[in-house]
């Protein structure tokens, strides 16, 4: 985490934002060929949004993001990490 | 079939008069269309050479009978130009911003750069444009030529004034040819349009095709509107053309001419403001251009996207209780008209052969036969028995519609899949389509004048499919929740109630005459009484025969109070159902065993664990089972089932009056300051907050003491407490007080300055000034009541109509939305481009329609189902 970022909110303790994690290569490598989908048919997230800054996301990595649900307990969504 | 091409791009130009000319068969020069002999004059409007309509007739111009001539385009020469209406907002921009001398862009040579380069490969170039024409319109003097210009003012419809000048059209396209085509792009236009064909010059004849005549049966023929507008033209075209070769008056042209523009403007739209539209001879406003374009109507919205289609009916419903609610009732007329597809088989060979000779003039038969090489017989001409003859497998027969056929029913608006449901045919006498009353609820539908749609799937593909996917007894589950959605409703819960209760009992002939009314075999059980040697049956044990033998099953009737200490199995009144081995031992039947959108609990059960083929034979049998009882039993309903004793409409005016005595003290409370206010109030709201709760509290207690008399022997009481219709709120305002009317959620306070009507003194806040209705339905409302009633209920009335217009447009949205998206069989969701909008459906990947109330699994039920026993 640069400078920067302490001196900005860092969005990743309150309770509305999920948990938000960089998949390594190999494992977005992983996600991609589960779902056969491109890098752009996932959906995205910029790499300006506060909680990809606050983990150091960069353009071309994919997110995890694990979220509560109402329906299944735990969900697991990808994003696709683009430049803005 | 020709390959497959995708569209690019759509371009809309404009015609240059050389165009114009090019594309015309014939100038168009006399007004008159047909000789005395009726045939069309040449090169007038209906010369042979712009086409034919009527059979019979050759195109001069392709040879082409009315089949295949698509029609021709003329032209008229006008003698003088006039405005294109369209465009006299571009036009005026264009004055405006170009030199009235040279006819350059109103920019310095380095602004015009500038923006020419900003301009530069840009998609929305034309923003750029309106910036440009913005700086130009501001000149006074020409940066190119240094002339001085002159405002131009426009005067609608079409006037354009330069100083004191007026504009002529012949000016404006002299300016607007001076244009370079260099500066066309700053100015917003493309620069393959020249700005001075917004002048026109000819005039573009449509194809008689476009505006065929029509002969009356009185052989009198009437033209198109279009027509009769062209016509218009080119007299008025005429006669300026004289006027200006006799060397007419300066005014008497300019007469002409002005009527000529008139003319040929509402030609185009005759809907311009400021211009009195052009009429027929009648009177009738003419329907030109644009009018056929425009509106609801009009080509787009009636035609392009509006579709209309074969094989489909349209009629007024009605109900019938005896069809099965996966029926629908076809009047025999109908089916006379619509067919099927049917192929001819080795197997249905002589049943077609017979078709076929009944033709269209028995009732079932057929329309058409087609041979294995796709010629068509029509069996109102063909000789029937030789073709039944020729009959053989490879054939189809287009045959009427009949028992048991496949078709498709919709009540509009549409708001739901199960809105067009499959339904299986059942033709019968009268006029209007018939439906079982368990499905009224998915339509929406009721008996007031509806009409709904019936559409016939022709190929076995497609009927198998409505089938498997929309057929009524597969929309049950509702997708939104899980539970069913088709069930009973009103008599089928009131005719079970009464039925199942204790007091209930039958002889035999009674008791078979039901189960042979529901549609069952009269098998009856071990009658429950004997009394002096009749045998008895109670409802339950009716109702017992229609449930599967294995069933068990336990719950709270709807009639159940919800006592403190509930007496289960003890409850006298019998709102504990208890059913054990198919046999309803204990507790009435009601809106909470099968009423379609509550709880339902033994009609759910029956779908999901018994199949939606028994459960569907179930609800058929049961519904009417229920009918048939209301009706041996009795079941009447009116006014007086409203009554309540003399003492208890006392008490209640006692309550009343101690309520409005409470009120009275609570304002003068107020006035003398002694209010506690609530937390977060002010004492004003604070007054008004207890003035409602007190008046609220009234209602309820004036309600409560009629409910003593309102018992289950008052059939009103029934319908409202099993849940078939309304509710005990509506039957205690009837019977005991209306209460309080409100207006946003307050106290009706808006009128008068601080009254509400003139018979209140001013501020006065009591309950009477307010809007409480301390009166009954069934007493009648006092007159300022009934304004306080009206005033509310409006409210409501508005609040529906906004609501529904609301809900409608963002149902739109959402739908177009949502339309592209589906469901992966890896589950997930995607758009069109294959791009993850879900990486599970619903995140649990459960179809809400297979789940039970939303939970993909019950596990209290399964545990149920595996150790066995119904009873907790
Ligand atoms: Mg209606
Ligand atoms: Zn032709
Ligand atoms: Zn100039
Ligand atoms: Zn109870």
């Amino acid at each position: 985490m640069g400078g920067r970022m302490s001196e900005e909110l860092d969005p990743r303790g309150h309770v509305l934002v999920p948990e938000h994690r960089v998949l390594s290569k190999e494992e977005g490598e992983e996600v991609l060929r589960r779902y056969r989908v491109k890098p752009h048919q996932l959906p995205l997230i910029k790499s300006s949004d506060p909680v990809a800054r606050a983990i150091g996301a960069k353009p071309g990595d994919i997110v995890e993001i694990k979220r509560e649900s109402f329906t299944a307990g735990r969900a697991l969504a990808y994003r696709y990490v683009v430049e803005g | 079939m020709r390959p497959q091409r995708v569209i690019e791009s759509i371009r809309f130009s404009l015609l240059s008069p050389d165009e114009i000319r090019k594309m015309s068969v014939t100038s168009v020069v006399t007004a008159d269309t047909y000789d005395e002999d009726g045939f069309p004059i040449e090169r007038g409007l209906m010369d042979r050479r712009l086409g034919v309509v009527e059979p019979g007739l050759t195109c001069r111009t392709c040879g082409g009978g009315p089949k295949d001539c698509p029609g021709h385009f003329g032209h008229i020469e006008l003698a003088r130009p006039v405005i294109h209406v369209n465009y006299v907002e571009t036009i005026f921009e264009l004055l405006q911003s170009t030199c009235r001398k040279c006819g350059r862009i109103l920019l310095k040579e380095e602004e015009r750069e500038r923006l020419l380069q900003e301009m530069e490969g840009k998609e929305e170039w034309w923003k750029v444009s309106e910036k440009a024409v913005q700086t130009a319109k501001g000149r006074q003097e020409c940066p190119h030529c240094g002339e001085e210009q002159e405002e131009v003012k426009f005067e609608k419809p079409f006037t354009f004034m330069e100083g004191k000048g007026r504009l002529t059209p012949s000016d404006i396209r002299t300016r607007l040819e001076r244009i370079r085509t260099e500066d066309l792009r700053l100015l917003g236009l493309d620069p393959s349009v020249r700005p001075e064909w917004m002048v026109l010059q000819v005039l573009l004849v449509p194809p008689v095709t476009v505006r065929p005549s029509i002969t009356l049966e009185t052989g009198v023929r009437s033209e198109d509107d279009l027509t009769h507008k062209l016509v218009d033209i080119i007299r008025i075209n005429q006669r300026l053309a004289e006027n200006m070769e006799a060397g007419a008056p300066h005014l008497i042209v300019e007469d002409l001419w002005e009527l000529l523009q008139y003319h040929v403007a509402t030609y185009f739209s005759n809907e311009i403001s400021g211009v009195p539209p052009a009429r027929h001879r009648s009177g009738r406003v003419l329907r030109t251009l644009g009018q056929r374009l425009k509106g609801k109507e009009g080509r787009f919205r009636g035609n392009l996207s509006g579709k209309r289609v074969d094989f489909s009916a349209r009629a007024v419903i009605s109900p019938d209780p005896c069809l099965k609610f996966d029926e629908v009732g076809v009047p025999e007329y109908v089916a006379r008209v619509l067919t099927v597809r049917s192929r001819v088989t080795s197997f249905n060979l002589e049943e077609m052969r017979e078709l076929v000779r009944r033709g269209t003039e028995q009732y079932p038969g057929a329309q058409w036969v087609i041979s294995p090489d796709g010629k068509r017989y029509d069996l109102r001409y063909a000789d029937r028995e030789e073709l039944a003859q020729k009959l053989e497998p490879g054939y189809v027969v287009e045959r009427n519609l009949r028992d048991g056929d496949i078709v498709l029913f919709n009540r509009q608006p549409s708001l739901h899949r199960m809105s067009i449901m499959a339904h299986r045919v059942r033709v019968m006498p009268g006029h209007t389509f018939r439906l079982n009353l368990c499905v009224c609820p998915l339509y929406n539908a009721d008996f007031d004048g509806d009409e709904m749609n019936l559409h016939v799937p022709q190929s076995e593909e497609a009927q198998v499919e409505a089938m498997i996917l929309m057929a009524v007894q597969n929309q049950i589950i509702s997708p939104r929740f899980g539970g069913p959605i088709i069930g009973g409703i009103q008599d089928h819960i009131t005719g079970a109630y009464l039925l199942t209760r204790k007091e209930t009992l039958l002889d035999r002939e009674k008791a078979c005459q039901l189960l042979m009314q529901a549609g069952v075999e009269p098998v009856l059980p071990e009658p429950a009484v004997v009394r002096e040697g009749v045998e008895y049956w109670t409802g339950k044990q009716l109702f017992s025969v229609l449930l599967p033998k294995d069933l068990n099953l336990t719950y709270r009737a709807k009639i159940c109070e919800g006592c403190s200490r509930c007496k289960e199995e003890e409850c006298e009144k019998e709102a504990y159902v208890v059913i054990e081995n198919g046999e309803l031992k204990r507790g009435v039947i009601d809106a909470h065993a099968y009423k379609a959108l509550d709880k339902c609990e033994l009609w759910d059960r029956m779908v999901k664990e018994y199949g939606v083929e028994r459960a569907s034979e179930f609800l058929n049998h049961v519904t009417r089972l229920s009918i048939a009882a209301a009706e041996m039993l009795g079941f009447t309903t009116s006014i007086d089932d409203e009554d309540i004793p003399r003492i208890a409409k006392e008490r209640i005016e006692e309550k009343i009056e101690d309520a409005k005595k409470k009120v009275r003290e609570l304002i003068e409370a107020y006035n003398r300051e002694e209010l506690e206010p609530l937390p977060g109030r002010s004492l004003r709201e604070t007054l008004e907050m207890r003035i409602m709760e007190a008046l609220a509290e009234v209602r309820d207690r004036a309600g409560q003491v009629a409910e003593k008399h309102l018992t289950l022997s008052n059939p009103a009481v029934i319908m409202a407490r099993t849940g078939a219709r309304g509710s005990m709120l509506n039957l205690t305002q009837m019977a005991a007080c209306v209460g309080q009317q409100s207006v946003r959620g307050e106290r009706l306070n808006r009128g008068y300055v601080g009254r509400v009507l003139i018979h209140f003194k001013s501020e006065d806040l009591g309950a009477e000034a307010r809007g409480f209705v301390s009166s009954s339905y069934k007493d009648g409302l006092k007159p300022l009541e009934f304004f306080f009633h009206a005033a509310g209920g409006r409210e409501g009335l508005v609040d529906t109509a906004v609501r529904t217009a609301q809900s409608g447009y963002m149902q739109r949205r959402l739908i177009n939305a949502l339309q592209d998206l589906h469901v992966e069989y890896d589950g997930t969701v995607r758009d069109d481009r294959g791009v993850i909008v879900q990486f599970l459906y619903g995140e649990d990947g459960a179809d809400p329609m297979r789940t039970d109330n939303g939970k993909a699994v019950r596990v209290d039920r399964l545990v149920e189902k595996i150790i066995g026993g119904g009873a907790k």
